[in-house]
């Protein structure tokens, strides 16, 4: 009881000192995780993301005048460290937090419902509830550019470029090998649709958590003798299936892994047998952008990087974490557009988010041309539709293994409108947008 | 029935399963001496490795390494003894096993901090990838070596035990602390022994494990498979934690394989245990364990 | 001084087995009521409540249940967590098959569910002890989290196995705000704690601590062995089963196979040794202590150096604190963070002298 109460009081004395900041900025609350099973991709993602934000500070001034402020808050990848999180930082800063990343499919399942009564929106880009991309059933979440079924569609696509057509998808063999989780197991319906489609084998593999140890699962897919393996890992899982795949004589140019499956984290460790692997990207690779040349003159050379310079060459994730601070920063600036100058609300923000629509000129101006691709968001959509890059790691580094590959929305929209009118029914919501 | 699949399932079992025997193995010398059930082996792996691989990383010659790897895990033999074990003397075995517990959160956290949480690549300078093809099945090489130097050190080890001095003072401690004490068994120091010998086990663990998958957090969770591997094989036996090591390898795998066909994958999370559990229903005290004597 | 038994006389039997003899411990224990019922809602924004206080009272409710299991009969168990999944899946199954059915229903139902599965796998306490059972218990944990994974029956076939835990409303009132949940919660574990302490009391109680202490004795003397401990391992599943369903409905709002992991099982074994085996109080600072201490050390690692001690640090740190405390408490005080308080009890009641 005693080390309760002091605790309490601590705490309370504590949380009372650090809140007590933040004035006439608009406040990015990010909840990265640093320690746990993932946390190699989660550090490097942190450290963009804040450079990124750095960077905008120190050229332009913050959005629209007013600066932006952050605060890191470690999650370990626990939907409920990210909970306790939210509930910390929802309401820093003059107007409340911004919009929240949670880079973590659990944690955005554990907020969902919070968010209409806080009124803070969230983006899931790339991850999180699919079904979300139907802006009408859930108007606070943003699975932006691409959700785990688009992604699966253009996944497909590229195997078919590989092969030399769709038709020629015909009779393959499609090994799926992916992590036994909920986020694994999210595109087995939406694959087995494709196969039937196209008229391939599919072959689910589940590896079981975490994942260290995956050679009876690769003896398994070696009896199947697949044409294609799709990999689907996430954390150590993917590293391990690469070389798993090596040593059951599975060459890793028959290898296409998912968004997750692709950071230095995944095609280093194994070393040789990476070479010809190939996976998914949100962005293009390398750094022979605006954006990063900026970066490293108005952060890096100032001293201030947040984590090793040598992330932003070195680390896929890194980038990605720059993309996250893109997002954020171009939904505070569409907001601004709409309601002034001034610190932005969580509320303000979604309008921003949902509006968003990144056209030439603006990436131009942003100094990410041709980093991401233009895409913009409606009510109804809240995914945007962004096209993917796929990139092949040479032993060194990612190069372009594609052009943008657009994703096929006449299979996945009906099955996400399917979807989320399902959640709509149990919970008796109606729609949102008019 | 493909018989050269299941001569590759079956190997390759029998040869992942000589890992697992690897941690265990350091499990059975600290229970063999000091009565002791060690949760904390698999932050020693963990630490062990790191320590080794970021020395490596740093330009230090391999065999300096190695040198000063042992070295460390001494030290961490003596600060646990001083810190943990000998204010623990004689309490309950309950005690002693939530204590390893606590030590495990606290080896693998102090591990990270001090050498960083990325993963660290170990290249022994053998090919991962090469393997023997004997008819339709592939025997990976690198797992016949591990194999091997498993096999030598629970060689060592079994004659150690069995000839030394110091093999019998272990095994007097392990059986009773105040006895061993009255009779003239300078305690902490069979201790420092035990655990440092343990650590070196760890370490070629570490360095066998860390090559094989990586140095990283996700090694101190091998440790928890080691676990089945002891109780089929009797906490307190050397050559048992082979044999244990192999069944839960072997089973581990053509479970998975053959038996995953039918209910589902993923079954090799919970295999070794559903088999430990067989195994102790039948015969507490493992295939090659001593029996538990228990007075009232 | 103030803390005297003597003038208190008990004149009937039932007095005298009062939960709470000693007046001053019957006016403590009101007093610490009215300010968890009554004080707490005013004062507690809505970030105390939702991620501090409702969790803590959700996860001494499973330290709870492992008390009996482990403090009280002498039972390892590692598999705490598997139980709380199976009560959390339960509780949903039986909502989403039957959607009539109260939510309290529900609850119950899942800590039915979670009971009935502790004492299959208790089943092989029978034959082994010690940690060997905590082998047994380890199996549950893992072969649990593989069948709710891999079977979509569980999760009603849902595409991603994470389902929204649905609303939650007693007699027309809904349960959504962070207030209403609290209170829910906290009656939930308060009647639980009562009944616990009555259980340790009682005949039952007294058997468990006998097979705890020694059961082949204890076997000598005429209890029966398997009813004793099949019965700790259905009670303690059972609390962990509610548990798990308070922390999937209320904390999380989802319910998913990984937030109930072998880590989960060994937080709540530390909560267990930290506060205290065999004591009900020692439950909740348990759990009190293993709540707290991250968020303190993430605000004070903030404040100290100002940001300048980096996220990853603060957490492998924390590591350590727990694991040398857990060391520290089993060197110093065995018996927990709850044996300290009783001894400052004592002290009080003899205050002034020193003895």
């Amino acid at each position: 009881m005693v080390y309760r109460k002091i605790s309490t009081v601590i705490s309370f004395f504590v949380l009372f000192l650090v809140s007590a900041s933040f004035a006439g900025e608009h406040f990015v609350p990010i909840t990265s995780y640093r320690t746990g099973p993932y946390g190699v991709n989660g550090a490097p993602a942190a450290n963009g993301f804040v450079d990124y934000l750095k960077m905008v500070n120190a050229r332009d001034g913050g959005v629209g005048g007013v600066k932006l402020a952050w605060e890191e808050c470690e999650t370990a990848y626990k939907p409920d460290r990210f909970i306790e999180c939210y509930e910390r930082l929802k309401n820093k800063g003059e107007a409340g937090a911004t919009v929240f990343q949670p880079l973590s499919t659990g944690s955005t399942y554990a907020v969902l419902d919070r968010l209409a009564v806080d009124k803070i929106p969230l983006i899931t880009m790339g991850y999180g509830r699919t079904d979300a991309s139907d802006g009408s059933v859930f108007p606070w979440v943003f699975p932006l550019m691409v959700n785990y079924w688009s992604l699966s569609t253009a996944k497909i696509k590229y195997i078919a470029e590989l092969e030399g057509g769709l038709d020629k998808l015909k009779g393959l063999k499609i090994a799926n090998v992916y992590h036994d989780s909920p986020y694994g197991k999210e595109t087995g319906p939406i694959l087995a649709k494709q196969a039937e489609l196209y008229g391939f084998d599919l072959k689910g593999f589940p590896v079981a958590h975490p994942g260290i140890d995956q050679k009876a699962t690769w003896l398994n897919v070696r009896r199947y003798k697949p044409d294609y393996v799709v990999l689907r890992g996430w954390g150590v899982m993917s590293q391990t299936s690469i070389k798993e795949a090596m040593r059951a004589r599975i060459d890793a140019s028959k290898m296409v892994g998912v968004l997750w499956s692709c950071s230095e984290q995944d095609t280093i460790p194994p070393g040789k047998a990476s070479i010809g692997y190939s996976c998914a990207s949100m962005i293009n690779p390398g750094t022979n952008y605006k954006v990063f040349q900026d970066i490293v003159k108005y952060v890096h050379d100032e001293g201030n990087a947040t984590g090793p310079k040598e992330e932003m060459a070195n680390q896929q994730m890194y980038r990605v974490g720059v993309l996250m601070g893109v997002m954020t920063v171009e939904s505070i600036a569409k907001a601004t557009e709409k309601f002034g100058n001034k610190p932005m609300s969580g509320e303000q923000v979604r309008w921003g988010i949902e509006n968003l629509n990144l056209t030439d000129e603006r990436l131009e101006k942003m100094g990410i041309k041709d980093f991401i691709p233009n895409f913009r968001v409606t009510c109804a959509d809240h995914e945007g539709s962004a096209p993917v890059k796929f990139q092949r790691w040479n032993g060194k580094s990612f190069e372009p293994a594609s052009d943008w590959i657009s994703t096929d929305q006449s299979i996945v929209r009906p099955m996400i409108e399917a979807s989320a009118a399902k959640y709509a029914a149990e919970k008796g919501l109606s729609s949102a947008c008019n | 029935m493909d018989w050269w699949f299941f001569i590759e399932v079956f190997v390759g079992g029998l040869l992942s399963g000589v890992m697992y025997s690897l941690v265990a193995l350091g499990f059975v010398l600290i229970f063999k001496a000091s009565g002791v059930f060690n949760f904390a082996q698999g932050a020693m792996v963990l630490f062990a490795a790191l320590t080794f691989v970021r020395l490596l990383e740093m330009g230090v010659p391999a065999l300096l390494t190695m040198a000063i790897t042992i070295g460390v895990m001494i030290l961490l033999a003596i600060f646990i003894e001083r810190v943990m074990l000998r204010p623990l003397v004689n309490q309950d075995l309950i005690i002693l096993f939530m204590a390893t517990i606590g030590l495990n959160y606290f080896i693998e956290g102090f591990a990270q901090l001090i050498w960083g949480s990325h993963v660290g690549v170990l290249d022994l300078g053998v090919d991962q990838y090469a393997a023997f093809e004997i008819g339709n099945a592939l025997i990976n090489k690198f797992d016949v070596w591990a194999a091997l130097i498993a096999g030598s050190l629970v060689l060592v080890l079994s004659l150690f035990f069995r000839f030394t001095v110091i093999g019998r003072a272990l095994r007097a401690v392990a059986d009773d602390h105040q006895a061993a004490l009255s009779v003239g068994i300078p305690l902490s120091t069979i201790w420092v022994y035990v655990w440092s010998t343990a650590g070196i086990v760890a370490l070629v663990a570490g360095v066998v494990w860390g090559s094989k998958l990586g140095v990283q957090f996700a090694i101190s969770t091998v440790a928890l498979k080691a676990i089945p591997v002891l109780i089929i094989g009797g906490f307190t036996s050397v050559p048992g934690a082979i044999i244990g090591g192999l069944i839960v390898g072997c089973g581990e795998k053509l479970a998975e394989v053959y038996l995953g066909t039918y209910i589902g994958y993923g079954i090799e999370n919970w295999f070794p245990y559903m088999l430990a559990l067989i195994v102790l229903m039948i015969r507490p005290e493992g295939l090659f364990g001593e029996k538990i004597i228990e007075r009232v | 001084m103030i803390y005297r038994e003597s003038g208190q006389f008990k004149t009937t039997y039932k007095a005298d087995q009062a939960i709470l003899p000693i007046f001053q411990d019957k006016v403590a224990m009101g007093l610490l009521m009215f300010f968890a019922f009554v004080i707490i809602p005013f004062i507690a924004d809505d970030y105390w409540l939702s991620s501090i206080l409702i969790p803590f009272l959700a996860l001494s409710l499973a330290a709870l249940g492992l008390n009996v299991l482990t403090g009280y009969a002498g039972q390892i168990s590692l598999g705490t967590a598997a139980f709380m999944a199976v009560g959390a899946f339960a509780a949903y199954n039986l909502q989403v098959r039957v959607p009539e059915v109260p939510f309290l229903i529900a609850f119950i139902w899942g800590g039915l569910c979670s009971a009935s599965i502790g004492i299959l796998f208790g089943l092989p306490s029978l034959r082994i002890k010690g940690f060997y059972l905590a082998v047994a218990t380890l199996a549950a944990q893992f072969f649990i989290e593989w069948l709710l994974t891999n079977f979509g029956w569980f999760t009603n076939y849902d595409s991603s196995g994470v389902i929204t835990a649905p609303p939650l409303g007693i007699f027309g009132f809904a349960i959504d705000n962070p207030l209403s949940k609290y209170l829910l919660v906290l009656t939930i574990v308060v009647l639980c704690a009562f009944a616990v302490r009555n259980l340790a009391r009682s005949e039952i109680g007294r058997a468990w601590m006998a097979v705890r202490d020694m059961d082949i004795a204890a076997e000598a003397i005429g209890i029966n062995l398997m009813k004793t401990k099949l019965l700790a391992f259905g009670v303690s599943s059972f609390l962990c089963g509610l548990a798990g369903a308070l922390w999937a409905y209320i904390v999380l709002g989802t319910v998913e196979p990984q937030a109930f992991d072998i880590m989960r099982s060994f937080e709540i074994l530390f909560m267990v040794v930290i506060g205290g085996l065999g004591s009900v109080s020692g439950a909740f600072l348990g759990a009190g202590f293993m709540i707290l201490l991250p968020i303190l050390l993430n605000n004070l690692g903030s404040i100290v150096t100002g940001s300048a001690i980096s996220t990853e640090t603060i957490a492998h740190i924390e590591f350590m604190v727990f694991g040398a405390f857990i060391i520290f408490f089993l060197i110093v005080e065995p018996k927990g963070l709850a044996r300290l308080w009783q001894i400052a009890k004592e002290k009080l009641r003899l205050w002034p002298f020193p003895y």
